[in-house]
């Protein structure tokens, strides 16, 4: 596991060659859910939702990468990111899944040079500089989280949506701290 | 009794004191402070990523970011994003434009002027 990085990119492209990548890995978030139940257009807009959040996490697992391959992080920095690296890899397996479980197609992931371009991976230039890059992306994403929380349908998701905000909340504090960056303020910093 | 009263209206009047009312322009600074918490996972001015670039956006019809691809509502909307539509729009997005996959909302009047407000700055650029 702790060499998966720099390897990930032969692998992970022959993976998804082969077809093997998520085909029936991902465990459904939503156990027992049944999709006919709900209205039709509602369920449809909630895997909208979820879509979007997948193309997030496609987004975080690919921006460790860009971190890992640029050379910039040293130990412990570099296994943290790995770590990190895989939580998003279950929230993506685990996304797809509840996606298809209701009936939806999952957005496929853009290729890496495209993720290089939107996060401009060329200006990193230190460990800090990815770090910031991470602990900027795990900030939007722990509030895109919390904020799509309204606007879904399904109250079952809606505690997904809550676990995952959970999680990148975890990965924020590690890197904010990995900074020096003090705490927020003051209660409630995240989701307003 | 009464002073635990008197608090907390006085605590009330100040939380509403701190939402201005009406179409008072919001703070370009602070909206941008609020774009890179609130917004920065899904969008950035320049580029495309899970939602759209925002270069330009203000006065512009919905759906236009080149290369992007929208969800079909969108896409036919024929909404033009002023000031009105946009405090609507973050407000709740599924109800300006339903079907749109934009799920994220802004319950605060106050930021929605300010984001608003940092748009209309960068869409001038
Ligand atoms: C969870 C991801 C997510 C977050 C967070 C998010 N958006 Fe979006 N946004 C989207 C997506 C996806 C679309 C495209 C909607 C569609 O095609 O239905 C979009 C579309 C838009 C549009 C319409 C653009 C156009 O070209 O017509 C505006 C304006 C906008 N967002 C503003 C914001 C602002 C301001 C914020 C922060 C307060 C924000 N969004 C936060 C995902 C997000």
């Amino acid at each position: 596991m702790s060499i998966l990085i720099p390897n990930s990119l032969a692998r992970r492209s022959f993976l998804s060659k082969s077809g093997l990548i998520l085909s029936g890995t991902g465990v459904a978030l939503l156990s027992g859910h049944d999709a006919l139940a709900k209205s039709k257009s509602d369920s449809a807009n909630d895997v909208d939702i979820l879509n979007v959040a997948l193309g997030l996490e496609h987004e975080g697992i690919n921006a460790y990468t860009l971190g890992a391959k640029s050379g910039l992080l040293q130990k412990p920095v570099l296994d943290i990111a790995v770590r990190f690296q895989t939580d998003h890899k279950e929230h993506r397996d685990a996304l797809a899944a509840t996606i298809r479980k209701l009936g939806g197609k999952p957005v496929e992931e853009k290729s890496l040079a495209e993720y290089a371009k939107a996060l401009k991976a060329d200006t990193l230039k230190s460990q800090a500089d990815v770090l910031e890059l991470a602990v900027r992306l795990e900030l939007g994403a722990t509030n895109a989280y919390l904020g799509v929380i309204p606007s879904l349908k399904d109250v079952q998701l809606a505690k997904v949506a809550a676990r995952l905000a959970a999680d990148e909340t975890l990965h924020w504090t590690i890197l904010n701290n990995a900074l020096g960056k003090p705490l927020p303020a003051g209660g409630m910093p995240f989701g307003a | 009794m009464r002073r635990i009263w008197r608090g907390s209206a006085t605590a009330a009047l100040a939380l509403l004191a701190a939402v201005p009312f009406g179409t008072s322009a919001g703070d370009s600074q602070r909206g941008k402070q609020l774009y890179e918490s609130r917004c920065i996972a899904c969008h950035s001015i320049d580029e495309n990523r899970v939602g759209p670039a925002h270069k330009g956006v203000f006065g512009r019809r919905a759906g236009q970011a080149e290369g992007y691809d929208y969800s079909p509502a969108v896409k036919a909307s024929r909404l033009v994003w002023n000031q009105k539509n946009l405090n609507r729009w973050l407000a709740n997005p599924g109800k300006v434009i339903p079907g749109t996959k934009m799920g994220y909302s802004v319950s605060e009047a106050k930021d929605r002027a300010d984001l608003i407000e940092y748009l209309k700055t960068e869409s001038r650029g």
